[in-house]
């Protein structure tokens, strides 16, 4: 995940692709000055950022939840319907990989390697294995098609804006300053997935029926996202984190609103029995973190 | 995307000294329906971005989409990833009326050589201040 010399600046990329006069330009491109993941990595390497223990699982198993589903989002490049289409699934992808680099990176602070130093994002994501993982369920569940895909990014991204929303008063700096950042994007990721929601419901029968579909395959793993356990009671308690019970009444008012503007009714289906922030997966997360995790265990350090 | 507009043949010279009045070109997407068609049902549109408060909105490229509220989530996604702009402007191609690259001539050269149009032709008179 890392590049090169990861912990200095871009340097000046404002330049105009187009040439001319680059102020002028359309095409003037700017990195802007968002919190980047390389800058979490200086504040934990310099000191500045620390998290306590409980933070720091806490951020993992984010960190996590985004990480996997930014590997499962990933395979949709080259393969969506419409070029357009490719393009904003894999922006999608690569906002939710760097809230996994800020969480991890963060969450490493408080987690060392045999040698002393912090764990970075890349032992984190490349050398731990599947019962170490801590993300939910619901984003291990693989793509099916573009509806089932739409159904997961439906639920997850109402989910995520709910959790970043709140999580932007974190007592806790580092993880406000992360959801600040990321409470923006995943604001239009929630656009997105209504946008199709609506359209896939609104469209052929064939496009409604997979809709459903969908929606319903998702729809199981829905209540694992609002478990308290003692770790959250008790960062909810300090005010560092959120507890997933209490983002629960908005998920269901927004997502509600969107099915029912769709005529769709909410999946009345069995719960599935989770068990992500324990370690425990269903049988599709070994495989997506074989082909996530090969070159870097093959080639440890090799950078790209 | 998809090719913006013909590109300009090179002027004959019965164009040059053609007397009809301008033409107006089909906008570019009329020119091979068809051909989109097959691709997509998708329509053609156009992007303009601006790329700070103040300035104009530039033409950026094109991009398919079914309708306005697709193809601003989708010039969003292609055309401002790199923090270009901050508005964007969608356009169905079909409702450009473009100049036609023919009418070069009449259209466009004829102002060539029309010095005294430009301010700098004239000599000041003398005791004018402030120009």
């Amino acid at each position: 995940m890392s590049t090169p010399d990861t912990t200095t600046g871009h340097g000046d990329i404002s330049t105009g692709v187009a040439g001319g006069d680059s102020n002028a330009s359309a095409t003037r491109i700017t990195p802007g000055n968002a919190l980047r993941p390389e800058d979490i990595a200086l504040e934990v390497k310099t000191g500045l950022a620390k998290p306590s223990e409980d933070v720091a699982e806490y951020a993992l198993r984010i960190g996590d939840d985004a990480l996997i589903l930014a590997q499962r989002l990933g395979h949709w490049i080259s393969r969506a319907p419409e070029l357009e289409e490719d393009i904003a699934l894999g922006n999608i992808a690569l906002d939710q990989l760097g809230h996994a680099r800020s969480f991890l990176t963060y969450a490493g602070g408080a987690m060392l390697n045999d040698d002393g130093s912090a764990k970075s994002e890349d032992d984190l994501a490349y050398f731990r294995r599947e019962h170490e993982f801590r993300s939910i369920q619901l984003f291990e569940q693989p793509n099916g098609d573009f509806a089932a895909t739409i159904a997961r990014q439906f639920v997850v991204s109402y989910y995520q804006f709910e959790l970043y929303r709140r999580l932007t008063e974190s007592t806790d700096a580092t993880l406000a300053a992360i959801a600040a950042k990321a409470v923006k994007e995943v604001d239009y990721h929630r656009d997105h997935s209504a946008q199709w929601v609506l359209r896939l419901a609104g469209g052929t029968d064939e496009s409604r029926k997979k809709m459903i579909h969908g929606l319903r395959t998702r729809w199981p793993y829905v209540a694992e996202l609002f478990r308290d356990d003692e770790l959250t009671a008790k960062l909810a308690e300090a005010g560092a984190a959120v507890a997933p019970s209490s983002l629960r009444a908005d998920f269901d008012h927004l997502t509600g609103e969107v099915l029912n503007e769709a005529e769709l009714e909410v999946p009345d289906v069995p719960a599935a029995p989770g068990g992500g922030r324990e370690g425990r997966h269903s049988e599709h997360l070994g495989y997506l973190l074989a082909e996530m995790q090969v070159l870097a265990r093959e080639h440890p350090g090799a950078s790209w | 995307m998809s090719p913006h507009g013909n590109p300009e043949a090179p002027a004959s010279g019965a164009a040059e000294i053609n007397r009809e009045a301008p033409k107006v070109s089909p906008a570019p997407e009329q020119s091979a329906p068809q051909e989109h068609h097959d691709r997509s049902a998708w329509g053609l549109w156009e992007v303009f971005v601006r790329s700070s408060r103040g300035l104009s909105h530039v033409h950026a490229g094109s991009l398919h989409a079914p309708d306005a509220a697709m193809a601003l989530r989708n010039a969003r996604d292609l055309y401002t990833r790199r923090n270009e702009g901050v508005s964007i402007w969608v356009v169905p191609a079909d409702a450009i009326a473009a100049s036609d690259p023919d009418s070069k001539g009449s259209f466009f050269e004829s102002p060539q050589g029309k010095d005294y149009r430009h301010a700098t032709y004239y000599t000041k008179s003398e005791g004018v201040k402030h120009l």
